[in-house]
Formats: structure tokens, C-alpha cells, sequence
């Protein structure tokens, strides 16, 4: 077996603009999938609406293509109903932290055995660059053209303060390190949120100074900042700038849970 | 259900608001479970899109509006039936479902039983539309030992998940089987797979998810025909009901008839032609003449819509000042 086998084979090609990072997680989750000798049959992928809500489509297992916001709900009731089952959401930012954003905390809070996935790509990239609940202050996108001017959600301090038993943060150029990230979080038992910052070249790169892929991908990797050295620096009483990305594990504990296979 | 449910090895969760409860049963419906959830007007509209999503996915599930006074908070608590096209049109696009309208406690237990058994045969959202009336009514009740139990129609392995058979039904193919079949609210094709932008496909899926119900609506029809030679109708749904009963038995006149309906969508209309004498047709709702419009479109004869808003059950007097109306 490879992590090539779970792909729904018929469905290829994707929809994912070329440079898009959606496919990189996408590999990295079956890949991590692979190692936990999960089979396909007592696994099912969920998803909103949304570029990253496609990914169950291409993946041969059964799966749930919702409504947008909603794909947490949607897969609480599966793992409610048959914990047998292994579910995991596939989400994005728009999608989890806007319209579904209250699906996300409360089921943090319950914190169910779910694995959820969300592809940070900072922007609402499949409707027209809408500005997202994660988009950097200043960014351009279709609804902020003068760079917009709210604050971001920190997803992963979110899902730490409702209650996850998991989070962790990478991005599209730690492929090594979010593989692993992803299997800790199937493996563990409660809420697990992995958080992926993708490159949009089509919807954030072109209007974000961007414009070759590479160079979003550079972006990402140098302003990640490993929780481990942010924590010394914190200690050492040192500056961490605004604009870099907390990576690694940040929350790992073993509150109680619902949904858990008995 | 929060008590009952898991000593029977069921399952109950409070979800955080009425979109996460309709998303959750739908979820739940494709690991093969029964599934529903129960609300009133307000939490009933935030359950609209994802009703189009168990219509569009042909999830078999069921939802109790307990009716209340609208728009918006209106009447918590007081008694209305002013969401019957709420029901039937609330979701976006062209759809058909399954709408069934209980009068006395025993029919809430019958009537939810059969919305299960019909949710499971046609795979479809199927409503218990009460009304506050019904819903905090006390009467004595009976439960048989056994009830009737329909079993969704297995999928054949090998076969497509989405691929009719001549009653437009497909096989269920139930989650952590091995189908791996992938549900989208998308327009798809009979293998379950995106294909939205193709004009006739998805024109051949709504008219089969529309035409699955509507045809089979005198499978589905339930109703009661008294006084089948009356020149004078009263038809009721829910609370109205014991209104028209309370009449009937006051002025023990056969010259008045009363189609009692039960199954509200799809709309039996050849009930109404039952009434072979009917010189005009009377219809008590506690709304603005929600169903009176949808009987007036099948039949020649005045349709005399007798609305009630407020909050309160109509009483005898106000059906038998419209017969006196209408000599």
C-alpha cells in the first residue's frame, strides 16, 4: 500500500490552480493516513465549501461534501452516530473561522474525536479574494483594497482556549513536519486541529506581492517561528515580531472526550 | 429523548445551534442511523439550507416544527401554523418533501413513526408540522408492542450510489461499508461525482428528487373523508382539527363534510374531489390562508379561507359564523 491508493483515481485531475498548496496537504494527510494503517472502510472525510472542501472528493473512502461552515457539525453527527468510524474534516479558513466559527469552538469545547484540517490560505479563494477572518492586517484582497485593516484569528490560540486536545500550526513548505503533525493528530483521542498556511497564488499571491509561487512559499517558511524558540525568547524577554507564524505543536493534553470507539 | 434515548442505546446531543442540529442528524443518517431533531419557528429557519442538502443528497431524516407565531420571535409558546410553506418552499431551488400535521397525541407518536418509515423509504427530509396546540396538549395515549418498520432500500455493491431504480429511489449506501461513495450537495452525476455545470444532468436530478415524492403522493396520502355527499367542507390540518370536530359534533349536520388531513405535502388534491357535492370548501388555519391558497388551485368551487392569528385555537363560534357567511 502506498498513500497513492487512497486516492479516488477517476476523480483526478483536481481543481486546485496550478501553484495552489491544497494538493501538498492533501499528500501529507494520506501519507500521515497511511502510516496509521487506518483502512479505508472505517474512514470517512468531511467537508464545507471551499477550494480545500474538495479534497474528499479525490479521496476513495466514503465522504461528506456539506454546506459551507458546517462540515464540523455535519461530521459530529457521523462520529456520534458510529465511533467506530475514523472522521476527519478538511476545512479552510473562511469556511471554519467565518461562517462555521462557532461548529469549530463548540466542538472544541466538546471536544470529540475528530481530526479537522484547515488550509490557511488566508483568503476566500474559490468565491473571488474575499477578505478572510485570517487575513493579515494590510493584505489586499477583493473586499479590503486598501489593505485590510482588521485583526486575524489565531486559530490555533482558538482552539487551545475552547478546549482541543491537539492543535498544531505549519505550513505548506514543512511538508516532513506536517505529516507528522497530522498523524499525532489522527492518533489522538479528542479534538485535534492541524492548521496548514497554503500559498493562493490565484487569489492572494497576485494581489499580495506574490506573484511567483516560490516566493509566497519562501515567505511562509522564513517568517515561521518554532513555539519552542518563541517560548525562549518570550523567557528571555525578547520582541517577536507581528507578522511571523507560531509553528510546531502547540497544545498536546488529554482532556476527556466525546465520540471516543469504545 | 435526552433521558430516554441512551438506555435504549440510542444517542443525544445538544448541538450548538438548529444549523450544527440539522447538519449533525443528517451525518448521522449516513452511518445508517435514525435521525432527528425538533424545533419552533426561529431555529426552524436556520435549519433551511441544510434541508436542501438532505433533499439534494437524498438523506432519509426528520424534523419536528412545533409551530409558533412568526415572523421572527413573535409568539414563543403561543400556537400557529403559519410555516406550512415554509416547509414546503423554504430552501433554495426546486425541491419536493414530505410534511405531516398531527391533531392529537396520538397521532404525534403514529405520525412519528411513519415519518421515519416514509424519510427511509423515499430518502428524504420528512416534517412532523405540529403546532403548539398539539404540542403541550395531555391526552391519554397508546402504545401498541410493535410498530411498523421500513428499511431503506440496501445498495447493491457494484452498482451506482446515486443510480434510480424505476421507482426513483436509489439504494442507501451506508457509511463504513466499504462503498466509499462521496456525498455532495453539489449537482452530481449517478456516481455520486461533482458535475454542476451540466445544464441537462442537473435538470434529469431535480425532476427525478421532485417527481420521487409527487408521484408517489397517494402511497404517502393520509387522510379522513366524513360526509362525503356534504355541499359545505371544512378541510383541517393539526389543531384545527378539534375545532371542525367540536363543530361537526354541536351541529350534527350531514350536510357538512370535513376532509381531516394528515399528509399535508405532497398535497392529496384527489381528496378533494371526494366531495362530488361540495358547494364550497371551508379551511380553519391559525395563519392567513396558507393551505386554503393551495386548495383553491384544484378545485372550481369558493375556497373560504377562516384565518386565526394570535396565538389561539379557533373556537366553535368562528367557523360557525363563517358557515353563516356562506349559506
Amino acid at each position: 500500500m502506498s498513500y497513492e491508493d487512497w486516492y479516488r483515481q477517476d476523480r483526478l485531475p483536481h481543481i486546485f490552480c496550478a501553484g495552489c498548496g491544497n494538493g501538498t496537504i492533501l499528500n501529507c494527510t494520506l501519507a500521515a493516513i497511511e502510516q496509521t494503517g487506518w483502512k479505508k472502510e472505517e474512514t470517512v472525510f468531511v467537508s464545507g465549501i471551499g477550494c480545500s472542501s474538495r479534497a474528499p472528493g479525490y479521496i476513495l473512502t466514503d465522504s461528506l461534501h456539506t454546506t459551507h461552515g458546517r462540515a464540523i457539525a455535519f461530521a459530529t453527527g457521523v462520529k456520534m452516530a458510529n465511533p467506530d468510524l475514523h472522521v476527519v474534516v478538511f476545512t479552510g479558513d473562511g469556511d471554519m473561522a467565518a461562517i462555521g466559527g462557532n461548529h469549530f469552538i463548540h466542538a472544541c469545547r466538546r471536544n470529540i474525536d475528530l481530526t479537522v484540517i484547515c488550509m490557511n490560505n488566508q483568503i476566500y479563494g474559490m468565491t473571488g479574494g474575499q477578505g478572510s477572518p485570517t487575513t493579515p492586517k494590510g493584505c489586499l484582497s477583493s473586499t479590503t483594497p486598501f489593505g485590510c485593516n482588521e485583526t486575524p484569528f489565531d486559530l490555533c490560540e482558538l482552539a487551545t482556549a475552547a478546549g482541543a486536545n491537539y492543535v498544531s500550526r505549519w505550513t505548506s513548505y514543512h511538508v516532513k513536519e506536517l505529516e507528522k503533525a497530522v498523524k499525532v493528530g489522527l492518533e489522538t483521542t479528542g479534538f485535534s486541529f492541524i492548521e496548514a498556511l497554503v500559498q493562493c497564488p490565484t487569489a492572494f499571491g497576485r494581489r499580495n506581492k506574490f506573484r511567483q509561487v516560490a516566493d509566497h512559499v519562501e515567505y511562509l517558511r522564513s517568517h515561521s517561528l518554532l513555539k519552542a524558540k518563541r517560548d525562549r525568547m518570550l523567557e528571555n524577554g525578547e520582541h517577536i515580531p507581528e507578522d511571523m507564524y507560531i509553528v510546531g505543536e502547540i497544545t498536546k493534553r488529554n482532556r476527556p472526550a466525546m465520540g471516543v470507539k469504545p | 429523548m435526552a433521558a430516554k434515548l441512551p438506555k435504549r442505546g440510542g444517542v443525544f446531543i445538544q448541538m450548538e445551534d438548529e444549523i450544527a442540529s440539522m447538519a449533525s442528524i443528517i451525518g448521522a443518517a449516513w452511518t445508517g442511523a435514525r435521525s432527528m431533531t425538533a424545533t419552533s419557528g426561529p431555529g426552524f429557519s436556520l435549519m433551511m439550507e441544510n434541508i436542501g442538502f438532505a433533499v439534494m443528497t437524498e438523506t432519509p431524516c426528520v424534523v419536528i416544527n412545533v409551530q409558533r407565531g412568526g415572523p421572527s420571535t413573535g409568539q414563543p409558546t403561543m400556537s400557529a401554523q403559519g410555516d406550512m410553506m415554509q416547509v414546503r418552499f423554504g430552501s433554495h431551488g426546486d425541491f419536493s418533501i414530505i410534511a405531516l400535521c398531527p391533531a392529537t397525541v396520538q397521532e404525534m407518536y403514529e405520525l412519528t413513526v411513519k415519518a421515519f418509515n416514509l424519510a427511509d423509504k423515499y430518502r428524504v427530509p420528512v416534517f412532523l408540522m405540529a403546532d403548539e396546540t398539539v404540542g403541550h396538549m395531555r391526552e391519554k395515549i397508546i402504545v401498541p408492542d410493535t410498530v411498523e418498520r421500513v428499511e431503506r432500500k440496501p445498495f447493491v455493491p457494484g452498482t451506482l450510489p446515486f443510480k434510480a431504480d424505476e421507482d426513483l429511489i436509489p439504494g442507501f449506501p451506508q457509511f463504513g461499508r466499504g462503498h466509499h461513495v462521496h456525498v455532495t450537495g453539489l449537482t452530481h452525476d449517478e456516481r455520486g461525482y461533482p458535475a454542476a455545470t451540466n445544464p441537462s444532468l442537473h435538470a434529469a436530478l431535480v425532476k427525478r428528487l421532485v417527481d420521487k415524492i409527487e408521484n408517489a403522493r397517494y402511497d404517502m396520502a393520509d387522510y379522513d373523508i366524513i360526509n362525503q355527499d356534504a355541499s359545505r367542507v371544512f378541510i383541517a390540518y393539526g389543531g384545527p382539527v378539534r375545532t371542525v370536530q367540536q363543530v361537526m359534533h354541536n351541529l350534527k349536520d350531514t350536510d357538512i363534510g370535513f376532509l381531516r388531513l394528515r399528509t399535508v405535502w405532497p398535497f392529496p388534491e384527489k381528496a378533494l374531489a371526494e366531495f362530488k357535492n361540495a358547494k364550497a370548501f371551508f379551511v380553519p388555519e391559525m395563519n392567513l390562508g396558507q393551505m386554503a391558497r393551495e386548495i383553491e388551485r384544484h378545485v372550481k368551487v369558493p375556497v373560504i379561507s377562516i384565518p386565526k392569528l394570535g396565538g389561539e385555537l379557533h373556537t366553535p363560534a368562528d367557523l360557525t359564523s363563517a358557515l353563516e357567511a356562506h349559506p
